[in-house]
């Protein structure tokens, strides 16, 4: 297979097997009844998703990400503003960085 | 459709945040001997960042269809669990725009979906409303990244690169529901961290150092 062919043998591959997984679940889930300790289980996703993203990253990154935290987190939670407490975060990583 | 709008406004801090980490992603791309066209297909139809980043990590030419496939099915095996999630909202639509909707599922606006949800909201129009605006938004900086990689030189550890992990941070404020959630919230991390351990390149994308 060609470079240019296989390139995009790989892109179509990742985005069948994304779709499967974005379309697959929800296929399944709407084919049984989820068992009391499954939706519970769904219950506690959300954020366990998102804190197994953001633990690994912290501690990988550098001392000062964790100043980035707590000012993303501080913020959002006085604020609720998303967008304030993205550019909060990236400001005191910023301020850290330069000092 | 006011639902659909009030997402789209709730999308905009989120294609801001995200633009640093889609601007990553095309440089990464380009950097890997990507065509634009390949860019745009892979943005477009896989949108899915991080897996693209894994993939691209082990990139060859030819390219490693296998490798690129298994990247795709370990990063992205949890829509597979979040999109059940989403079914009460779901239900409402035809089979065809119920699946179009899910094929735009990324993880922000699923949470900013849920979290509504969960104050009583009732319509998919805002997950449908918070999902276009934000693909329209990675295409964007995916290609403006795409372009810049051989012009412009931003350092790995530029402060701009902490936007994409503080997208994720501020998320979890509205997803926080007391401390029930602290044990699972800290299973869930661990367990990330050795898989983050076990399989190299699989978090770095995230950290402002990679």
């Amino acid at each position: 297979m060609g470079n240019e062919s296989s390139t995009l043998a790989a892109i179509a591959a990742m985005a069948l097997v994304t779709l499967a997984c974005r379309c697959g679940g929800y296929f399944v889930f709407s084919r049984i009844t989820p068992s009391p300790l499954m939706r519970n289980a769904l219950a506690h996703l959300p954020g366990c998703i998102f804190a197994a993203y953001v633990i690994p990253a912290l501690l990988a990154g550098p001392g000062r990400d964790w100043v980035g935290a707590a000012a993303t987190l501080l913020t959002m939670a006085f604020s609720r503003n998303l967008g304030v407490s993205i550019g909060a975060g990236v400001a005191a990583v910023w301020v850290v960085s330069l000092a | 459709m006011p639902v659909f709008w009030r997402g789209a406004r709730l999308a905009l801090p989120l294609v801001v945040g995200l633009a640093p980490f889609g601007f990553v992603t095309g440089l990464i791309t380009q950097h890997h001997g990507l065509s634009l066209a390949d860019c745009l297909l892979m943005n477009g139809l896989v949108y899915a960042g991080a897996s693209q980043v894994v993939a691209l990590a082990n990139w060859t030419h030819p390219a490693p269809i296998l490798a690129a496939a298994f990247a795709a099915l370990v990063v992205n095996m949890r829509f597979a669990l979040m999109g059940p999630v989403l079914a009460p909202w779901l239900a409402g639509l035809s089979p065809v725009k119920r699946y179009a909707s899910l094929a735009l599922l990324v993880d922000h606006p699923w949470a900013l979906s849920v979290t509504d949800m969960r104050k009583g909201g009732r319509d998919v129009a805002l997950f449908i409303g918070l999902s276009v605006p934000l693909w329209f938004g990675w295409m964007v900086s995916t290609t403006a990244g795409f372009f810049c990689a051989s012009t412009l030189n931003l350092p790995p550890h530029h402060p701009l690169f902490f936007g994409a992990l503080a997208a994720f941070i501020a998320l979890l404020v509205p997803l926080w529901r007391g401390w029930s959630d602290t044990l699972p919230w800290l299973v869930a991390g661990s367990t990330a961290l050795v898989a983050a351990h076990m399989l190299p390149h699989t978090s770095w994308y995230l950290s402002s150092a990679p």
